[in-house]
């Protein structure tokens, strides 16, 4: 049965070094939660206080409800999914399944067959027998994940399991994850740097940099409504634009910048104003409101979108991202037309938070 | 010309070996001549009598058994005594580490004797009395370290993760001795085994003073050499030497098989890496 | 501290550290204070131990002289007294037996490392290693047969018509010198063997390309970037050299003594153990010395000295 994690204002300071700072969440028991930041956010460490190999120096980790302090990594009832995934290189398939459950005295023929049903369960018939060193990633990182789940962990813990794999297992191995998080309904707690995948598998993300928890929301909050400049930027891609705020009313306002007013959504506070290439409109004739006239620099096809990137008359950059349906025509660099947006696209936002957003 | 010196290198390894291994062969030789003394010249002639006089020496036998229980008791306590001082070093950094490291390293290069005369006078203000008791005690002090230095550079391989994931997986700190530290150091644990059991065979100089009354092997063809020694001793020699050679070719063969049984399933890892690269 | 508890829990802890305080305290730090404070008292009867005959002195030390004797060294005379003459001459000796043992490795261990193929290495290996496990004192004694008046090395001289008459090889300090070097040459080897077998070979053939004739090669390129693997083999040889018993002792004649001979002449035969302390003691300082300079002028540190 799986738990739920607590973080109750928790810090961790190596020496000086504030790694993590004051952060508050409550991750549902069931969830598939990912934690998403650059290298060097805190994310690890936050994984390490959770799993027991860190102790916090400030606030409370709380799992299903009970403070975990002073709780040694083989007390706590977490399994830790590890980078370089650390398979036991001596033992064969079965045994490194099996340890956890040889090391609470369950007896040899239990085990073998329990390690069996996990293999099944990954999806790795046949294995049991063999050697780590036999095994391709993809493979070993499905041992990894048999073995965790053989201690029936109420959490698992995964720390950027899937970045060592090339892209198109890494995007296999996301739907694996997601499947067995479902199928055994064990809560999840994931961390990485790319934001795709975040975003893909998660029921819940939260973004952080510089140990601080920026926002936690459901991945279609997070990119539609990301609450400050550092998340909009981190996930996904954005026209960011300098500007003074007037006329403030109903949550939009009118924005001033060098290239013309425009009006946007005004979520909080006062900021920059950041519009995503592909809610930017590209057409012959200028719009209702929110257009720039533009000139067209380069027009780049990627597969299955067009980026387009353009420069205004006081040569400030956009770019633009045109589906690739088929249908429309390429326009060609050096044209002159008009690029636009929804005011209910864009958004003006602050930096990055102060105080967790 | 490279090649004439690859040919002038060939030349000298061999002559090399050579060097080495003749006066083993002499030694050797002598057990068979039918001289009363070793040497293989003059040849009087093939004869077994000295091997016959070996299996009826008492008292070789007497010192080899010695030699056997000290070697024996070493690699007892000398294999937990390295290993727990490469374990705890390997565990600090900073100059307690270079200290430590220092002094676990130094005992090699000190000489025999003052091993021996320093272990003899500690023990003896404790009135514990010379024997081969204090043999093992003042070996332990210099092989320890080669056990130490093997399992260090063996530690250097070892991924602590494995160690973090095993306890993770709520292993006590025993369990994870017992099936993760300790099977990765078997072959450094071999080796220093083998090690202690060979160094303490052929130690004299720690030996000679501490012993007591006792015969060790070393001593005991010590004492003889100069005086009335026959060649049973030769033939004691090439016992030892063909036990040897046995040891070495055993060893030699294991090393090629799992060289062999790892480069096979290092093969099969990687045509399985390739596969999953073209289904996915 | 801490790092070791938290990795190993308590118990284990505790026990990696009493086994090796066990060792490195009781087995090697205590018995040499007693070592140096033995060498400072008297050798006195059971009965007059810690009585007032029981002062500090440094009379055991004073022993190693008195008893002058005749010592020519290149041709340098002067009176020097016996004991003295033995340790100069053991520290001398060793310095040689260093000296050859590096000249016969360097080859072998440049062939090893850089020529032959690294398939069969470790067979090669193997078959080095093989010498070394048999006994030392046989290998000594092998030199004995070896050596001896009536020995096979005379009688192949002459039958090859090299000399006429047999020559006393088990004279003077030569014997100890060639039995020395046949016995500890494999530790200059296996450092000089591990420095080499580091340098790039890449380095070596830049150098060739540019012009360089082999022995420049060598002398800027691999001897430069060998200096930790030289180091350690001449300290490893130097020490085991002096402090060497039993290969003297099986090998000299009355003529050539090594300093490990006198100590133990004191112990054994004269039982004093307190004057053997003070000479055990010296050798140690001394050898401890020169290591110690050794090591400054090659810059290396003792970590370097590892096999």
């Amino acid at each position: 049965m799986s738990a739920g994690i607590d973080l109750d204002d928790v810090c961790c300071d190596f020496g000086k070094f504030r790694a993590v700072d004051h952060v508050n969440v409550n991750i549902q028991p069931g969830e598939f939660f990912s934690f998403l930041g650059p290298s060097g956010c805190g994310k690890t460490t936050i994984l390490r206080m959770i799993s027991g190999f860190t102790e916090p120096t400030e606030g409370a980790v709380r799992i299903g409800g009970k403070d975990m302090r002073g709780q040694r990594p083989n007390q706590r009832p977490t399994a830790l999914i590890f980078q370089n995934l650390a398979l036991f290189p001596l033992m064969p398939i079965w045994e490194n399944i099996a340890f956890g459950l040889e090391v609470r005295g369950v007896d040899k023929a239990k085990r073998r067959a329990r390690a069996e049903e996990l293999l099944a369960l990954v999806d790795l018939h046949d294995s049991a027998d063999k050697m780590v060193s036999q095994l391709s990633g993809g493979q070993k990182q499905r041992v990894a994940i048999a073995r965790a789940l053989a201690v029936e962990p109420s959490v698992m813990l995964l720390d950027e399991p899937l970045s060592a794999l090339d892209l198109k297992l890494r995007q296999h191995m996301r739907a694996e994850l997601r499947a067995i998080q479902k199928r055994t309904g064990v809560t999840f707690v994931y961390i990485t740097h790319d934001q795709g995948e975040a975003l893909a598998m998660s029921d819940r993300v939260g973004v952080m940099s510089q140990g601080r928890l920026q926002q936690v929301a459901n991945p279609r909050d997070i990119y539609n409504n990301p609450v400050n400049g550092f998340v909009a930027s981190f996930v996904g891609e954005n026209n960011i634009l300098k500007g003074d705020v007037q006329n403030v009313a109903d949550g939009m306002a009118s924005f001033a910048t060098a290239i013309g007013t425009f009006r946007a959504r005004l979520p909080g506070a006062a900021g920059k104003l950041y519009v995503r290439p592909e809610h930017m409109v590209l057409q012959a004739m200028p719009g209702a409101e929110n257009s720039v006239p533009v000139t067209l620099t380069e027009v780049a096809f990627e597969g299955n979108f067009i980026s387009v990137h353009a420069v205004t008359e006081n040569g400030t950059n956009l770019v633009a991202e045109l589906r690739n349906d088929g249908s429309a025509s390429i326009p060609a660099a050096g044209s002159q037309m008009h690029m636009a947006f929804d005011a209910r696209n864009s958004s003006i936002l602050p930096d990055s938070a102060t105080a967790g957003g | 010309m490279q090649n004439n010196r690859r040919l002038l290198g060939h030349l000298y390894m061999a002559l090399f070996l050579i060097y080495l291994l003749v006066p083993l062969a002499v030694m050797s030789g002598a057990a068979f001549n039918a001289s009363k003394l070793p040497t293989v010249i003059p040849w009087k002639g093939w004869t077994d009598q000295w091997f016959i006089a070996l299996y009826n020496d008492n008292r070789i036998w007497t010192a080899f058994g010695n030699t056997l229980l000290v070697a024996i008791a070493v690699v007892v306590i000398a294999v937990p005594v390295g290993t727990a001082g490469a374990i705890l070093v390997n565990s600090i950094s900073g100059r307690v580490r270079a200290i430590l490291y220092g002094m676990m390293v130094a005992p090699i290069l000190v000489p025999g004797v003052v091993i021996g005369i320093s272990t003899l006078l500690f023990w003896h203000q404790f009135s514990v009395g010379s024997g081969l008791h204090l043999s093992v005690l003042g070996q332990v002090s210099y092989i320890a370290s080669f056990v130490t230095l093997l399992v260090l550079a063996r530690l250097q391989s070892f991924d602590q993760g494995l160690e973090e994931a095993a306890l993770d997986l709520g292993a006590s700190h025993g369990q994870v001795m017992r099936r993760i530290l300790l099977p990765h150091l078997y072959p450094a644990l071999g080796a220093g085994a083998a090690v202690s059991f060979f160094q303490s065979i052929e130690n004299f100089n720690v030996t000679l003073f501490t012993r007591g009354g006792a015969d060790t092997l070393t001593v005991y063809v010590f004492s003889k050499v100069r005086s009335g020694i026959t060649p049973t001793i030769n033939a004691l020699a090439l016992l030892l030497i063909m036990v040897t050679l046995v040891l070495a070719v055993w060893y030699e063969v294991n090393r090629r098989r799992n060289a062999r049984i790892e480069a096979i399933r290092e093969a099969e890892g990687r045509r399985a890496e390739d596969a999953e690269l073209v289904a996915t | 501290m801490n790092d070791l508890l938290r990795r190993y829990g308590t118990g284990l802890t505790w026990t990696f550290i009493g086994l090796t305080f066990f060792w490195l305290v009781i087995l090697v730090i205590l018995p040499d204070f007693k070592l140096l404070e033995s060498s400072f008292r008297p050798y006195l009867p059971v009965v007059d131990v810690g009585g007032p005959k029981d002062v500090y002195s440094l009379n055991n030390y004073g022993q190693i002289f008195g008893n002058e004797v005749d010592f020519s060294f290149f041709g340098l005379h002067f009176m020097l007294a016996a004991r003295v003459k033995v340790f100069v001459l053991t520290i001398f000796y060793s310095g040689v037996v260093t000296l050859i043992t590096f000249i016969l490795a360097y080859p072998l261990s440049f062939y090893l490392a850089k020529v032959v193929s690294p398939k069969s290495l470790p067979t090669l290996f193997l078959l080095l290693f093989v010498p070394l496990w048999v006994s030392e004192v046989l290998r000594s004694f092998a030199w004995y047969i070896i050596l001896t008046l009536k020995g096979p090395l005379n009688a192949a001289l002459m039958a090859l018509g090299i000399i006429s008459k047999e020559i006393r090889w088990i004279d003077g300090y030569s014997p100890v010198v060639v039995t020395l070097v046949y016995t500890y040459v494999l530790f200059m080897l296996f450092p000089l063997y591990n420095a080499m077998q580091s340098l790039d070979s890449n380095q070596i053939e830049a150098a060739d390309d540019l012009g360089a004739p082999w022995w420049r090669i060598h002398w800027r390129v691999i001897l430069p970037h060998a200096k930790p693997g030289i180091a350690s083999g001449a300290v490893m040889v130097f020490m085991l050299s002096a402090g060497s018993l039993l290969v003297p002792a099986i090998i000299n004649s009355t003529t050539g003594n090594w300093f490990t001979q006198t100590i133990q002449g004191i112990m054994l035969e004269g039982q004093d153990w307190n004057a053997g302390a003070a000479f055990a003691f010296m050798l140690l300082l001394f050898c401890t010395i020169t290591v110690s300079l050794a090591m400054r002028v090659f810059r290396v540190k003792l970590s370097d000295i590892a096999k």
